[in-house]
């Protein structure tokens, strides 16, 4: 029954458009009058797709002849491709895409290593192994409406990644096969990295900023290092440097992920370093190793500077507030904050004598900033008696010219 | 009199005519009756204007009027020379108050009508060093170069600006150029320590020999009252009886001043960044707050006229019919007075308030 109206449909469409202008798309014309869905969907889609914008048409992939308006359109002689399978959809898109002198007139700034990329992936290899579960171009990208990356309504726009990557690895029944964690969305999305990227930092990480987009592959322990490193390059290298990168290699540890988490990756503080109920340190180090004594010198160091810094903080705020003027001294401790800054990176060097070389300046100006504070205090004190010896003396000024007025005043006048 | 001042007087006297000097002194009277203390008025604006001259000139010895020094050079005065918060504080407070009296020194004699026959040269001088006064303010304004004074410089001249035909030259000959830059400061200085203090030097001695040669008004009802015999014509010697009462209000202020600068110092801000984009809420100094209220709620257009500009021409025409007051107000005469003129004036001042209370909130 539904082949019978489908071809009663096209039939009227054929009647309907004869005589009509050839370059008219009898894909688009057929298919906007098809009930099923599926069928229909594509045409209603393709105005806004991105391919569509770029000048091409349906023939550009499924082949056939637009210029044909009976069934005979859609004849592998009139080469027609149809559908592709899941398994040939990588090769069926990669046919322009991985044609750079196809792809450099529509963009030439876009890679042509799609493809080869996925291959190497972990959708790609299972997909080749019959996996058709696996993502492949159109699970992350759609079909007949996809938006160029850039797009903010693309699934694949750095922010809807990780929803688009959740859609299959944060559903636990889809993943159960595959035996791996589906909390890694709900993870991030509690990270500083998500919580930036919420803010409209879209240079902040996402899933495939580590994983990699179409070779996406989980970063094996050797190379954490060397993923987290092409963002937090100071850290990576001092890190490379420090006792901790032979250690950890010869335990098997992965590098930055150890303290600070893959997923969830939340605003470090300086209660992680040291002995103390939060410290990542004590996770590994017992009381009396080298590590434990210099973990606790170099979180002792890094409190001692931010006490120095909150403490002339308060006492300029304070001398501000009362309408001293210190903002040069504010400008100063400015720069102890930014001792404090280099100090917490310079934690990765796992040295208290590295650190302390970075705090011990941070807390003389930090403490000469505290001065200028209670200096500028003290001068308030000083202006406020100072003050009040003028006003008294004004007084008695003024009660002296009083007295004056009526001495003059009580003269009789010649 | 010891025989040493006596000597120095009289060899004073033989050079200068300072005998002359003392017998005016000796014979000039004030009148005394229910509305003296508004002659007090314009003896504290003159005494805050010296205070301008005194602060204004130690300024000097460390303001360096260029766009990268003078910010700088106001905060080195603040925190690093010796009483130069003072100074600089005392010369803000100072500028602010001295335009608060003369405001209540030009509003007593309106209603008074002090104005009147044979003082409307007086009046016309004093308001003219009202709008010098204020010319001080807007250009000191501009020469701590912070962020404020920068941003409302722009808005002010930009004002000035919109007037038809001559506005573009007007706005150009402020500014030093186009924009608001470092030509700008140097000019607003220039006006600020030269120009405006020789203008207003000049206009005050006309303005004190005026008042020293027609004498103190006396109010047309006290003059009626005396007349009906309902009161008593007093008067006590301008020196030393008045002067020693002058000195007790110079030494109120000079506490009032004292006190402002030490528990209030005035604000420096930021420094002017003309690339940043301008902060909100920026204001003029509170004494033109009700024309740039005024100018804010004035429609874009009114009939086919730019609203702005009806606005400054409105403000303009108020100005010199307020200057010639004297001369309109015709009626007035011995023991009259004319009831129109009052209520205007009233309606001055509430309108005044009013709007720079919309402004404010």
């Amino acid at each position: 029954m539904k082949t019978a109206a489908a071809t009663f449909l096209v039939l009227m469409c054929v009647l309907g458009s004869a005589g009509a202008d050839s370059a008219k798309n009898s894909c688009v014309s057929c298919h906007s009058l098809l009930e099923d869905a599926r069928l229909l969907k594509p045409a209603q889609l393709f105005d806004g797709d991105v391919h569509h914008q770029a000048g091409l048409t349906c023939v550009d992939c499924h082949g056939g002849n637009p210029n044909d308006e009976s069934l005979n359109a859609m004849s592998p002689a009139q080469g027609f491709r149809g559908v592709p399978k899941k398994a040939a959809i990588p090769e069926f898109c990669a046919r322009c895409h991985s044609d750079a002198a196809y792809m450099h007139p529509f963009n030439p700034k876009l890679r042509v290593d799609q493809l080869s990329e996925y291959l190497t992936s972990v959708h790609g290899k299972k997909l080749k192994q019959g996996d058709a579960k696996v993502a492949a171009c159109v699970d992350c990208h759609g079909v007949h409406n996809i938006l160029a990356v850039a797009d903010t309504r693309a699934p694949v726009n750095p922010s809807n990644v990780a929803t688009t990557c959740g859609r299959c690895h944060s559903d636990a029944a889809y993943m159960k096969e595959y035996k791996i964690p589906t909390d890694q969305v709900a993870h991030y999305k509690k990270s500083v990295h998500a919580e930036i990227l919420a803010q409209g930092d879209t240079s902040a990480p996402t899933c495939t900023t580590c994983h990699g987009n179409h070779g996406a592959t989980p970063p094996g322990v050797k190379s954490v290092a060397n993923v987290c490193g092409t963002c937090h390059v100071f850290f990576a290298q001092l890190f490379e440097k420090s006792p901790h990168q032979a250690a950890f290699a010869q335990m098997g540890l992965p590098g930055c992920v150890q303290c600070h988490s893959n997923h969830e990756i939340v605003k470090p503080s300086d209660t992680w370093v040291g002995t103390g109920a939060n410290s990542v340190c004590s996770s590994c180090h017992t009381a009396g190793d080298a590590g434990f004594k210099s973990s606790q010198a170099i979180a002792q160091n890094l409190a001692k500077l931010d006490l120095a810094i909150a403490q002339a903080d308060t006492v300029l705020d304070t001398a501000e507030r009362a309408g001293m003027e210190v903002s040069n001294a504010k400008l100063q401790l400015a720069s102890a904050h930014e001792a404090l800054i280099k100090a917490r990176v310079n934690v990765h060097t796992f040295r208290d004598a590295e650190v302390q070389k970075i705090t011990d300046p941070g807390l003389v100006i930090a403490k000469q900033a505290d001065q200028a504070g209670v200096a500028a205090l003290q001068e308030l004190n000083i202006r406020r008696k100072g003050l009040g010896v003028a006003l008294i003396t004004i007084f008695v000024a003024i009660a002296g010219l009083v007295l004056k007025i009526r001495q003059i005043e009580a003269k009789p006048q010649s | 009199m010891n025989g040493l001042t006596h000597k120095a007087l009289t060899w004073l006297d033989e050079r200068f005519g300072a005998g002359a000097i003392e017998e005016f002194l000796r014979h000039k009277i004030i009148p005394i009756h229910r509305h003296t203390i508004w002659y007090y008025f314009g003896g504290m604006t003159l005494f805050l204007f010296i205070i301008q001259v005194l602060t204004g000139i130690l300024l000097l010895l460390y303001y360096r009027p260029t766009p990268n020094d003078a910010f700088e050079s106001v905060q080195y005065m603040m925190t690093q020379v010796r009483f130069g918060w003072l100074i600089r504080s005392v010369h803000s407070w100072s500028a602010n108050l001295m335009i608060f009296t003369a405001f209540v020194h030009m509003f007593s004699v309106y209603f008074l009508k002090a104005y009147r026959k044979p003082r409307e040269l007086t009046w016309v001088s004093g308001m003219l060093l009202l709008f010098i006064i204020m010319g001080f303010g807007f250009s000191g304004y501009l020469l701590p170069w912070n962020t404020l004074a920068f941003f409302a410089t722009k808005v002010g001249t930009e004002m000035a600006g919109s007037v038809p035909i001559v506005g573009k030259w007007f706005l150009v000959f402020l500014r030093g150029g186009e924009e608001v830059t470092g030509a700008t400061l140097t000019r607003f200085f220039g006006f600020h320590v030269a120009v405006l203090p020789g203008l207003c030097t000049t206009l005050l001695a006309i303005h004190l020999m005026l008042v020293q040669q027609l004498g103190m008004s006396v109010p047309p009802g006290v003059e009626r009252a005396i007349a009906e015999g309902r009161e008593t014509k007093r008067s006590i010697p301008f020196f030393p009886n008045f002067l020693l009462r002058d000195m007790i209000g110079w030494y109120a202020a000079l506490g009032v001043l004292g006190a402002l600068a030490a528990v209030f110092p005035w604000e420096l801000g930021a420094k002017a960044d003309p690339f940043a984009a301008a902060p909100a809420g920026i204001r003029p100094e509170w004494y033109f707050l009700f024309m740039f209220q005024t100018l804010k709620y004035l429609p874009s257009k009114v009939l086919f006229i730019d609203g702005e500009l009806l606005g400054i021409f409105g403000f303009s025409a108020a100005a010199l019919v307020w200057v010639a007051v004297p001369f309109l107000d015709r009626r007035i005469g011995f023991g009259r007075t004319t009831r129109f003129f009052t209520g205007a004036g009233i309606f001055v001042i509430g309108y005044m308030v009013v709007f720079s209370w919309l402004a404010l909130r």
